[in-house]
């Protein structure tokens, strides 16, 4: 009975400092969306309920260690004990019914999660390897980047032009993945002023350790101005053909794989320089990089392959005319 | 002083023959491409292959494993010149009838089909099925020669086949844990250091041999902790049932070859180009990279076979081989988890085969089953996946389980606490595994409110669990604890399994999982599963059993060295990955965003990666050395009452010279007078 005693007044001390000690650590980045909120609060009761749990079996196991042990000479076997089916019961029963609490705690949490704000700010999320864009239907405006105003729920629509990505800003806790094929949808309302960065938490290939760029969540005044900016720029390029190319390459996430002014990948030839000159193509001839060779590879990229790309398939991407001049123009600025 | 046959002409023909295959390789890849690629993926393929075979060969002989590697070599590249050869009539030429990795990927494929089968012939496993094929009679059992070189080639004895499995899966784990050391070597600090965008090995970039050593470190890992529990299962699961083998011998053999031509497909995925995917290989992903991306889905596929199999028979095994009396609720409980394990293997197996095959047609075939592109769905091929690999890590645990509370009862000399609510756990844990798998999938675009259910259901898991857990705490209370070895890693398991178990609720709460997912918590939590459900309980099961196998015992001190060091260096390893997987550390990544500070922790993780490196080393020279001169144990070393220690080691071709009959509980330590089994009175030899 006194071993009893020890035990429980040793396992609810443990559980204390256990708990104090994981509190204080910190484990938790700045909490910067409404949705982290639910979710610590969620996480914190788990921080509860581990630390009683782990009390609760290292306790009387270093206990038993410790007192129990085998003296030295001693080769006679212990109390013949085989089991005590009440206790069974009890360690089963309790248990489901605290599973089924934590679960619906955890149901509670991820409904708070999802609450739909209709005013919410819609922004089109493109991923790809291994770039982000983000499209402001709204105004018409695509960055690289994510800026948005400080309390104000924003609707992610997001997708993928290639493989599977997967949002996360960890200050925001949600998680989403971006498939092709699809939209999935997100709502974060930023809560807190500040510069973050978007992670791609699905493995998307070499490059995925770097698939990252800013988030700035900034006060409204700021982020109106902001895009009042960006509209302007936006409109003094959509005067121009090579603007449209150039805001189009840009939206289209050409770059993943053309490089522009040394910037981009290579799974694609280069842009820099290739407009009035000559090009090898893979079955050995040779071709003048005119208006249009160019606009002949966007719309049908397997007619003429450069040399060098044979095993790359570039997609049709189905421009439209005016959209391929544009890009063409574009191209053509690009020396 | 050589002698024709030993491991030191072996290690010379490794070297010679690494030369030659090495030079073979580059010119091949020469005469196709015209470049001479010096760290390019044909030269590396015919250095590894030449290398591994030349070893075997010095080491013994033409026959065996040997003339298995070889006709694995042959069958590959007759099978992919076979299928160039369709492709050439077929019009295709140059570049297009080749590839980067001199075979275009269709040959590579056959190609690598055709060598595991030809392995599978040539190492002798499928003789008596070609004789019986054609009439030919073949004895009921064979006998080995004495020695150690029997392991080397096709036994039929159960206890040969384990300790080839358990040799292979410490092979294969010190491989994988090769390539861990790698990576987190990569990792001790932000920026990329030596696996820059400017290397250039097999054809991949620096952050690609990244991310394929990190996925090949996860397969390797799971097809050697497939192997160990097989090594286990079949060494001890006889042996507890009084069976004088396997219900089914050769097909106990076969599983246990087939896995090496899948260790060599997995080996050849790194060299042909790679596969950045992680172990899962969720396409549109996979179904992109380079050649290497279908031998790793190959060389799961054919690692499947030894699964299947290898279940199947230990199922036929328990059900109709135990001793006379054996009951059910007089079963051993490690023979309990072992079907309980067999069952999960045996069904869900086939759903990551046909999910990895479904992507190899989608590349060879252009079938669209996971392409948006073509109607097809990428989240339905993670649905299939985890609907095998989540009970997958029951299937890696609950022997481990079993092997806790098959030992604990001995070095606490009290009864198994809760026998039938133990041997229930596990077919519990088995049966909820199979609806839990997407848990996996909260963050993927699945229905968002079937993730409610999932959550339910994967929290249930806690319930069986948490019965074995509170089981082995009151075992333990109140025992007359010894800590030897064995019990140390025991202990061990049992801690390091319950910080895995604590730390799971947390992922199977879906708010709490949105920020959980695809971090370095995850990372953190499924190690300490892993290592407390199967490396620290595959130790203990090694210390514990090895005079079984041996008659003689491992160095004691060295093992205790073994323990101190690995236990605190893992479970700061993992805590460190928990902690910074909360604070924004993803997994799957070669290199960190230097501001967010994790330097330090990452410095500290990859020396504890180090220490238990050398940890594993201790116990490899300590386990080879003591085969030879460890000290005798032959009699019942650790008092057990379990019938294989009531008879001297190592144990006889057959095991039990006389059948025994079960006449009492198996864990009725401290009961005065109490018998597990009787020994038949010695009759006429029944064989």
């Amino acid at each position: 009975m006194r071993h009893f005693v020890v035990v429980g007044i040793l396992v609810i001390a443990m559980a204390v400092l256990t708990y104090i000690g994981l509190d204080s650590a910190g484990l938790m980045p700045v909490q910067a969306s409404a949705q982290s909120v639910p979710i610590d609060r969620m996480w914190n009761e788990q921080v509860i309920a581990m630390s009683f749990l782990f009390a609760l079996i290292v306790v009387p196991m270093v206990y038993s260690l410790v007192v129990f042990r085998r003296k030295k000479g001693d080769t006679t076997d212990a109390q013949h004990i085989e089991g005590n089916t009440n206790l069974e019961i009890t360690w089963t029963i309790l248990p489901l019914f605290a599973v089924v609490a934590f679960a619906y705690l955890g149901g509670n949490s991820l409904a708070q999660t999802l609450r739909a704000d209709p005013e919410a700010t819609v922004i089109k999320v493109t991923g790809r390897q291994w770039s982000w864009s983000f499209e402001y239907p709204e105004y018409g405006v695509t960055s690289p980047e994510l800026r948005v105003p400080v309390g104000k729920q924003l609707h992610l629509q997001m997708t993928s032009t290639d493989v599977i990505h997967s949002f996360w800003v960890p200050e925001f806790r949600v998680k989403q993945d971006l498939v092709p094929g699809r939209v999935t949808e997100m709502r974060i309302t930023p809560t807190m002023e500040g510069s973050w960065k978007v992670r791609c938490a699905e493995i998307c290939g070499a490059s995925h350790y770097a698939m990252e760029t800013p988030v700035i969540v900034m006060s409204q005044a700021e982020f109106d101005a902001w895009m009042a900016e960006q509209v302007a720029l936006a409109a003094e390029a959509a005067a121009t053909p090579e603007g449209r190319g150039q805001a189009l390459v840009n939206a289209s996430g050409c770059t993943a794989c053309h490089a522009i002014n040394g910037v981009g990948g290579n799974v694609g030839p280069t842009w820099n320089g290739v407009f009035g000159h000559e090009v090898e193509l893979a079955d050995g001839s040779v071709v003048l990089a005119d208006e249009a060779y160019l606009a002949e590879s966007i719309k049908a990229p397997q007619a003429k392959i450069v040399a060098g790309y044979e095993t790359q398939l570039m997609p049709a991407y189905g421009f439209t005319d005016e959209q391929i001049a544009d890009i063409v123009a574009f191209i053509k600025t690009l020396r | 002083m050589m002698k024709s046959r030993s491991v030191g002409s072996g290690l010379l023909l490794l070297l010679v023959g690494g030369v030659i295959g090495y030079g073979v390789g580059l010119g091949l890849d020469f005469v196709v491409t015209g470049v001479l690629n010096f760290s390019g993926s044909v030269a590396g393929l015919f250095a590894l292959l030449a290398s591994v075979t030349a070893f075997f060969f010095g080491v013994y002989g033409y026959r065996g494993i040997t003339r298995g590697l070889v006709w694995q070599v042959l069958g590959t590249i007759l099978g992919g010149l076979f299928v160039t050869a369709i492709r050439f009539l077929m019009g295709l030429r140059g570049t297009e009838l080749f590839g980067t990795f001199f075979f275009s990927e269709p040959a590579w494929v056959f190609g690598a089909l055709v060598g595991a089968v030809s392995f599978l012939f040539g190492v002798g496993v499928m003789d008596d099925w070609v004789k019986w094929a054609r009439g030919i009679d073949t004895p009921e059992h064979h006998e080995d020669k004495p020695g150690w070189e029997k392991y080397l080639g096709v036994s039929l004895d159960h206890k040969v086949i384990g300790v080839q499995y358990t040799i292979t899966a410490l092979v294969l784990i010190s491989v994988g844990g090769l390539f861990a050391l790698i990576f987190r070597t990569e990792l001790a600090a932000s920026q990329l250091q030596f696996l820059t965008t400017t290397f250039k090995l097999f054809n991949q970039t620096g952050p690609q041999i990244y991310n394929a050593l990190m996925s090949l470190h996860g397969m390797i890992m799971i097809v050697s902790i497939l192997l160990g529990i097989s090594g286990i299962i079949n060494y001890v699961v006889p042996l507890l049932l009084g069976a004088h083998d396997m219900a089914f011998p050769r097909m106990n053999a076969f599983a246990f070859w087939v896995a090496v031509p899948a260790s060599v497909l997995l080996l050849m995925s790194l060299i042909l180009g790679g596969f950045e995917t992680g172990w899962t290989g969720y396409p549109p992903l996979s179904s992109r990279g380079p050649v290497g991306v279908q031998m790793f889905f190959l060389g799961v596929f054919v690692a499947g076979w030894s699964s299947i199999l290898g279940a199947l028979n230990v199922i036929a095994t328990v059900m109709r081989m135990r001793a006379k009396g054996m009951t059910a609720m007089r079963l051993p409980i490690l023979a309990w988890a072992s079907v309980a394990t067999s069952i999960i293997a045996l069904t869900a197996t086939q759903l990551i085969g046909l999910s990895f095959q479904l992507v190899m047609f989608q590349r060879l075939f252009g079938m669209g089953f996971f392409d948006p592109t073509k109607g097809g769905n990428p989240v339905l091929f993670q649905h299939l996946f985890w609907f095998y690999s989540h009970p997958a890590v029951y299937v890696f645990v609950l022997p481990g389980l079993g092997v806790i509370s098959e030992l604990l009862p001995v070095f606490v000399r009290k009864p198994l606490f809760g026998y039938r609510w133990v041997a229930m756990s596990s077919l519990g844990i088995a049966l909820v595994g199979f609806i839990v798998w997407a848990h996996h999938m909260f963050t993927s675009g699945m229905n968002e409110y079937l993730r409610v259910p999932f959550m339910y259901s994967t929290l249930l898991v806690a319930v069986p669990t948490g019965v074995k857990f509170f089981s082995w705490v009151a075992t333990i209370w109140g025992g007359k604890i010894s800590t030897p070895t064995p019990m140390l890693f025991v202990l061990g398991a049992i801690i390091v399994f319950l910080m895995g178990g604590l730390s799971g609720p947390p992922n199977a709460t879906v708010s709490v999982d949105l920020h959980l997912h695809d971090t370095y918590f995850i990372v953190g939590h499924f190690h300490d599963t892993i290592f407390g459900g199967f490396v620290f309980p595959f130790f203990a099961a090694l210390y514990y059993w090895f005079p079984k196998a041996t008659g003689r015992r491992m160095n004691e001190f060295w093992g205790k060295v073994h323990f101190w060091l690995m236990t605190p260096s893992f479970l700061i390893l993992t805590f460190g990955m928990m902690r910074i997987g909360l604070l924004g550390m993803r997994r799957r990544i070669a290199d960190y965003d230097p501001a967010l500070g994790f330097d330090t922790t990452h410095l500290i993780l990859t020396i504890c990666g180090f220490a238990i490196a050398l940890s594993v080393l201790i116990f490899l020279i300590n386990f080879f050395h003591s085969m030879k001169h460890g000290e005798k144990a032959e009699g019942n070393l650790w008092a057990s009452r379990s019938p294989e220690w009531q008879v001297p080691s190592p144990m006889a071709a057959h095991n039990y010279e006389v059948p025994f009959e079960v006449v009492g509980e198996p864990y009725d330590y401290g009961l005065p007078g109490s018998k597990y089994i009787e020994f038949a009175p010695a009759q006429g030899k029944k064989h």
